[in-house]
């Protein structure tokens, strides 16, 4: 059924599409995504990276958690094993991208003026600017803000969200849209935890199963080099299931919009 | 802070529904956002004039659907209300619970003005 064009409607279920409500008015029932046009363009996205086999993931956390930090050390730690491009996002500065680049990974960054999150639009040209062939991970790092990213879906499989040790361990609880959807918790600068005394890393997991997200909690410090192992084989888990979920034509959205759109689907 | 972004994508659909009925414009629109969907209404509202500046609903009204959020518990089948930061099942206190309302983001309804033409016959 077609719902863009009206072509859907025929001269038996008009009566059900023109409810009269008062003289000259008609009230149309729509139940669609508020945000529709960007998930459109997310799918588009994501089937792009599914005919390519890559795994793209979406980072987010606050400003001056480590996201940055993370994946340098990951790039790193992966250069022999996997191919990598990286997606910065930032209100300003092409600071992020040169310090990927320096690494010899491919960076676009994306600079958003004033906008405070990625959208998929933005994401699809950057995508545009870069060469993906033989790309196996993308990493898309989000705006540094803990409110805004989580609403729009990028086209991304997974949603990575860092929590560093020197932000309060009740974020999760403080900001529940965001670690709702998170498909990871990376609990980040823990080499810090022996000259915190208010931040517990179990607290902060508590806080997330309040979300009732079942998300691992991996404890790291990229700039240590402490917990990256199973972050890293995390990472290798995800994009074998990736390719197994391509080779038999499947993909993956983010668990939170998955879950939710079903529901809606199911409720409409 | 993004609503406006929001706010944009709301014109851009009401705009397609009013093409989709070949109608004059809008003159309600009914949105409903669950607190868990990160849009604030109020936000939503403020911004959506800015978005709709000169368009077909510029002088619609914009109203906002109630979405309580609910869970259904996986361990005991339980349906609860809960709280935005403690999404646990109400009945047992587990967490393995999911969300069956409470993160919408829905444009309902649209109250068109009708060209004559498209009206259904009565």
């Amino acid at each position: 059924m077609c719902d863009t064009c009206g072509c859907n409607l025929t001269p038996g279920n008009r009566h059900l599409a023109f409810k009269p409500v008062a003289g000259g008015a008609t009230a149309v029932s729509v139940l669609k995504g508020l945000l529709a046009k960007n998930d459109d363009q997310a799918a588009h996205n994501r089937q792009h990276f599914d005919r390519r086999g890559i795994l793209a993931l979406n980072l987010m956390s606050s400003p001056g958690s480590g996201k940055t930090a993370l994946l340098e050390a990951t790039l790193v730690a992966l250069k022999d094993e996997f191919t990598c491009a990286v997606i910065e996002g930032d209100l300003e500065t092409e600071n992020d991208a040169e310090r990927i680049r320096a690494l010899g990974v491919t960076a676009h960054q994306i600079v958003t003026g004033t906008a405070c999150h990625l959208d998929a639009h933005l994401v699809h040209d950057a995508l545009h600017h870069m060469n993906l062939d033989g790309v196996d991970l993308l990493f898309i790092e989000n705006v540094g803000n803990l409110v805004c990213p989580a609403s729009f879906d990028l086209g991304q499989h997974l949603n990575v969200t860092l929590l560093s040790v020197t932000e309060g361990d009740d974020k999760p609880a403080k900001y529940p849209v965001m670690f709702r959807a998170a498909d990871a918790l990376l609990l980040t600068k823990t080499d810090l935890l022996p000259v915190l005394d208010d931040f517990d890393p179990a607290r902060a997991e508590a806080h997330l199963r309040e979300l009732a997200n079942p998300a691992p909690v991996m404890r790291l410090s990229a700039r240590k080099g402490m917990g990256m192992d199973a972050w890293l084989a995390w990472l290798r888990e995800q994009l074998a299931a990736q390719r197994a979920r391509v080779a038999v034509g499947q993909s993956r959205r983010p668990a939170i919009q998955r879950d939710g759109q079903q529901y809606h689907q199911a409720g409409a | 802070m993004h609503e406006l972004a929001v706010a944009q994508a709301l014109v851009e659909q009401v705009d397609a529904v009013i093409d989709q009925h070949q109608a004059h414009g809008a003159t309600l629109i009914r949105v409903r956002i669950g607190p868990l969907a990160g849009v604030v209404p109020e936000l939503l509202a403020s911004a959506f004039p800015l978005a709709a500046a000169g368009r077909r609903m510029q002088h619609a009204g914009l109203e906002f659907a109630h979405a309580p959020i609910r869970v259904r518990c996986q361990t005991c089948g339980a349906e609860t209300e809960a709280a935005m930061n403690r999404l646990l099942c109400g009945a047992c206190g587990d967490w393995h619970t999911r969300i069956i309302s409470g993160d919408e983001l829905l444009l309902e309804s649209v109250e068109l003005e009708t060209v004559p033409s498209l009206t259904p016959e009565s």
